[in-house]
């Protein structure tokens, strides 16, 4: 069934324009969304790829292949390019291809915005990788840029910060046209309750961008200006203030990583109920607690920072209001396990890699809970420990639904199926090493392994050549899942799929009552109802 | 697109920017709500900058309180920086003088600027100082050396919990920096 129909005379219905130019001027939501996600496809292998000359240094101790200024180059850009050119720009390609099918939109609303926010994300990333082969290299201080150390760096400090400026623009434009998408394109009979989960969570991401993304903006800023124009936002001897940068950056920061995992709860609250022929339980409550955790995400950022010298009093407040966050996390993880709770559970890829998420952003959730405790945290701050959290809520948590995501909607944007033999391969290779990879990194940031450096202490050595294995496995499997999507988009097994793919989907969500491949454009006219399986009770 | 839904977008994205633009001021907004409510709380060790007024007080001589000084220099600025007095016990109320000794080892002119920084930060507001050479910047010709007084008093209100205070400071050379 198509959704573009003979009797749509407003339109007159044209394809997509012809040669390469199409993909430079196209102002098409599934288009643009399939740009995103082969560019952060790509990044995630740049920035892989940056990772394993970390892993490959740190496979044993002592200094084997880079110089330790290269070394933490590659920490801090392995982290940006992860962070503002994968999985960011990951789902809002996500976003692009599926919010408007999901709330039966004829595309977004701000189609030209579209266009120029992913050219400036590529403008921005080129500009950021040109300062790898800037004089005295690229930024080397970590992803937080941190002053006094960040202005240290060479020609490349503008050219960062500029970039940042770019991303932050691209990512705010891209946050303002789902916002406008959702509020103003939705099909009449899409009220907000009934809306997927993944256009709320998408919803209260775009606004926590509109907020944050500023605030970063201003702060790269005053790094900007202390450099080159001698104001002393940071520099203490001109009356400013380092920790004043870290409060700033934090205020950006704790909220920036819930961008990156509340459109994840957001897949994950899609997939799980298909494959588990279930409504997913407790809607309401997992729209409640996405804004719980949003909300609190601007009030807990100093626990970033309680080495720095903070009076008890602000410990304790921001320690017990990290552990807050616990809660409605909670809700989440109980309504994904009663949602497959006596289920007709079958086990496709894309449910694999879901519930991998639940189990292992779990594990990092717990790490997360430990390091809320102040006094703890004196000993777990800036160690491996840190690495090993953030990592487990980031790689088997959000790197991991992106893949299920791939999977689950792969049928529907190509209309072939993709080779289930080869994605479990993919699974149970990335289940098994990224727990190599990351779980002894829990006993090294114990033993009191500090984080970017090139070189450590023997009796960590160990451990690290087990990490090290791990990621020599995890980085290459991924390259089986770029294979599987070349493969799919090629004609996949050659079975054609249904506009349902999955049994059952049409329950749940408004795209699958599309064919697949959807038409280059759909919902011209709004469907009449939509489907309410796990929405209303 | 119908024309009502182009502005419905209009005004949305308007509203949307506003917000965007908005923060982008709160960001700088956070550098003054910052240095206020260090300055009222007294957070972070900042001690005023500023001379205070000789008040007397009255002077407890049951209580004693450990001080100990510390300098260093940011950056290797190139100077020599350094106190006799490490440490002194003294009763609060009470004027004490302590001399701090800094030398530039370059043949040029220099500028430079002490920061000073209270431990506990708590205890900042307490310490208070009349004469100090971090008030204003200091200006060294080629190889001088100055000795350089710092005269505070410790306010008999402090909390009897401090026991122990740190004043630190460190010396920037802002030389290229100084407008002169």
């Amino acid at each position: 069934m198509s959704a573009v129909t003979a009797e749509d005379h407003d339109h007159h219905d044209h394809g997509p324009a012809k040669g390469l130019l199409r993909w430079v001027i196209t102002t098409n939501h599934k288009d643009i969304g399939t740009l995103y996600l082969l560019f952060a496809l790509l990044m995630f292998f740049v920035g892989g790829t940056m990772a394993l000359i970390i892993r490959a240094e740190l496979f044993e101790p002592g200094m084997q292949f880079v110089n330790p200024q290269f070394f933490n180059s590659m920490t801090t850009m392995h982290a940006l390019v992860m962070v503002f050119g994968a999985v960011m720009p990951a789902f809002v390609g996500l976003a692009n291809w599926m919010i408007p099918m999901m709330i039966g939109a004829p595309d977004m609303a701000l189609p030209r915005m579209n266009n120029m926010s992913f050219w400036m994300l590529v403008a921005g990333i080129l500009l950021l990788a040109s300062t790898l082969l800037m004089e005295g290299g690229a930024p080397a201080s970590g992803w937080t840029l941190y002053p006094p150390l960040v202005l240290q760096t060479g020609t490349a400090l503008p050219f960062a910060i500029f970039s940042v400026h770019l991303l932050g623009i691209s990512s705010i434009m891209g946050a303002i046209n789902i916002i406008a998408t959702i509020f103003n394109m939705r099909a009449p009979a899409m009220s907000l309750m009934k809306m997927p989960l993944f256009v709320w969570t998408w919803l209260i991401t775009a606004f926590l961008l509109i907020a944050i993304m500023p605030v970063f903006a201003g702060a790269v800023t005053m790094l900007l200006t202390d450099r080159f124009f001698d104001t002393s936002f940071f520099n203490a001897a001109g009356g400013g203030d380092p920790v004043l940068y870290q409060h700033i950056f934090w205020f950006f920061g704790h909220p920036e990583v819930y961008v990156m995992i509340l459109p994840t709860f957001g897949v994950a609250s899609t997939i799980i109920p298909v494959f588990a022929r279930k409504p997913l339980f407790g809607y309401a409550s997992m729209v409640y607690a996405t804004a719980a955790i949003a909300f609190l995400s601007f009030i807990v950022w100093a626990h970033h920072m309680f080495t720095v010298g903070m009076p008890i009093a602000g410990e304790l407040y921001f320690m017990y209001a990290t552990m807050l966050i616990a809660i409605p996390t909670a809700v989440k993880i109980f309504n994904w396990t009663a949602t497959m709770w006596k289920g007709a559970m079958t086990f496709e890829t894309p449910m694999l890699f879901s519930i991998a998420f639940v189990v292992l952003f779990t594990i990092g959730g717990f790490t997360g809970l430990m390091m809320a405790l102040a006094p703890v945290d004196f000993q777990y701050h800036d160690t491996y420990f840190i690495v090993a959290h953030f990592h487990y809520t980031l790689v088997p948590a959000s790197v991991f639904i992106l893949m299920a995501a791939g999977y689950f909607w792969l049928p529907k944007w190509t209309g072939n199926m993709y080779d289930e033999k080869l994605a479990k391969l993919h699974f149970w290779l990335s289940a098994i090493s990224v727990n190599i990879l990351f779980f002894p990194q829990h006993f090294l940031g114990l033993a009191g392994m500090p984080r970017r450096i090139p070189d450590y202490a023997v009796q960590f050595a160990d451990w690290n050549m087990i990490s090290s294995i791990g990621a020599f496995i995890y980085g290459p499997s991924q390259l089986i899942f770029a294979y599987i999507v070349y493969k799919t988009i090629k004609g996949g097994t050659g079975e054609k799929v249904t506009g349902e793919v999955w049994e059952g989907a049409k329950e749940q969500s408004l795209e699958w009552t599309l064919s697949s491949p959807p038409p280059y454009h759909t919902f011209t006219t709004p469907p009449k109802d939509v489907p309410t399986m796990s929405t209303s009770r | 697109m119908s024309e009502g839904l182009d502005k419905k977008n209009t005004k949305l994205v308007r509203k949307l920017v506003l917000i965007v633009l908005g923060m982008f001021g709160f960001g700088y907004a956070l550098v003054p709500i910052y240095n206020v409510f260090c300055d009222i709380t007294g957070l972070n060790g900042k001690t005023a900058s500023e001379a205070v007024v000789d008040v007397k007080y009255e002077v407890d001589l049951n209580r004693e309180i450990t001080v100990e000084f510390i300098t260093s220099l940011n950056e290797s600025a190139p100077m020599i920086f350094n106190t006799k007095t490490k440490k002194i016990k003294i009763h609060p109320g009470k004027y004490y003088t302590v001399n701090f000794y800094a030398e530039n080892k370059t043949d040029k002119k220099m500028v430079a600027r002490a920061i000073p920084s209270v431990t506990p930060g708590l205890a900042a507001e307490y310490f208070k100082k009349t004469e100090c050479f971090c008030f204003t910047e200091q200006a060294f010709k080629p190889r001088e050396g100055k000795i350089m007084p710092v005269r505070f008093v410790v306010d008999p209100e402090l909390p009897a919990k401090y026991k122990t205070i740190t004043l630190a400071y460190t010396f920037f050379d802002n030389t290229d920096k100084s407008v002169k």
